[in-house]
């Protein structure tokens, strides 16, 4: 089972109401190489991989839900006071009409989060490379909306979050060689 | 912290019709993960605080990007 | 909430997410690393010293956990304090 714990990984700082930026960042809570796709991914893969890797997909898979909280945090307070006229003038006059100032599983575009984004093969080194091109892609998505703002408290956060895409795709990197060693050592329940 | 250089550049071809004003060099950013096939143990750490600010606790794996964004209004598209 | 955020509480809660990172940080690596002996030592270690900040923050600000994982003053304090998005 998951246990809530009620602090954020991270000190999530925004400086300034801008809800044009909150509108690039849903990419990476809806979106397809976002921190909901990857948590799901690795929760989910964890299944049918050989268990000397379970650990580690179980590990990082609850680690991208307390990067998920920092995402909707950036966005909550992005958006928290912005006037129907911001959230029009921001590109966000459609998302309004739809769901005030809520936050919703998309992408960038608006285009809703689907399991399409995420797969498991059953293979082990299939899903494996699967995760190490997902960190990846997050971590340039992060470079790309670091490009996007000139708040460098947000930046902050982003560059906490892409760093840890440069870790996660190490461990996953690791956990191939793992898959690779010919030595199971055979555990006796 | 990364013992090579982070970023590898390339030259894409200019055509004489491109619209845009041309990019004469691409700049793409490779992470130090790539550098290290398997974590060695006991590397060097950084203190718990750094380690918090920096988004990891070894120094080998940390790749610091920086945005390429200028205050608003005075960008120049580069 | 009739608790004030003071200074203490970020400077608590920062001291608390720099412990908690580097636990994370540790179980990651153990994950592909299960024999680094020194590593599992710096991860106990560590866990024992998170346990008595966790336990100091949550004596002033309210519990961090649920089912059972944090006691609870009365009343029923889960909702009292605020939410990690808004401090």
């Amino acid at each position: 089972m998951w246990i809530y714990e009620k602090k954020l990984q991270y000190p999530v700082r925004v400086s300034k109401c801008d809800p044009r930026v909150a509108r690039y960042l849903v990419e990476q809570y809806g979106g397809a190489d976002g921190e909901l796709s990857a948590a799901l991914r690795y929760l989910n893969q964890r299944y049918s991989i050989p268990d000397k890797v379970v650990g580690l997909l179980t590990d990082i898979g609850t680690e991208e839900f307390a990067h998920l909280e920092m995402i909707a945090t950036m966005i909550y307070k992005l958006t928290k006071d912005a006037t129907p006229r911001q959230m029009e003038e921001a590109g966000l006059g459609d998302h309004y009409v739809i769901h005030d100032n809520a936050l919703f599983y998309q992408n960038a575009s608006g285009v809703p989060w689907t399991a399409a984004y995420i797969q498991a093969k059953g293979d082990p080194l299939a899903d494996l490379y699967e995760d190490i091109a997902a960190e990846e892609k997050a971590r340039a998505t992060y470079q790309w909306i670091i490009d996007m703002t000139d708040d460098v408290d947000l930046q902050d956060g982003l560059k906490f979050l892409r760093e840890r895409e440069i870790v996660h795709a190490m461990r996953f990197k690791e956990a191939v060689e793992m898959i690779k060693a010919d030595r199971e050592t055979k555990k006796v329940f | 912290m990364n013992a090579v250089k982070p970023t590898r550049d390339w030259y894409p071809f200019v055509g004489p019709f491109d619209p845009c004003p041309p990019k004469y060099v691409k700049t793409y950013y490779v992470p130090p993960n790539q550098f290290i096939p398997y974590q060695p143990m006991n590397l060097p750490q950084f203190s718990l605080a750094d380690a918090l600010r920096y988004g990891t606790l070894w120094p080998a794996l940390y790749g610091p990007y920086e945005s390429k964004c200028s205050p608003r209004g005075s960008e120049t598209g580069g | 909430m009739d608790k004030k955020l003071d200074e203490q509480y970020y400077r608590q809660l920062l001291e608390l997410q720099q412990l908690d990172f580097a636990l994370v940080e540790l179980t990651l690596y153990l994950d592909t690393h299960p024999n680094d002996m020194q590593a599992l030592q710096q991860f106990n270690q560590l866990a024992q010293q998170r346990q008595q900040c966790a336990n100091q923050f949550e004596m002033q600000y309210g519990p961090l956990m649920q089912f059972g994982h944090s006691y609870s003053k009365y009343p029923w304090q889960w909702v009292e304090s605020p939410w990690p998005w808004q401090v």
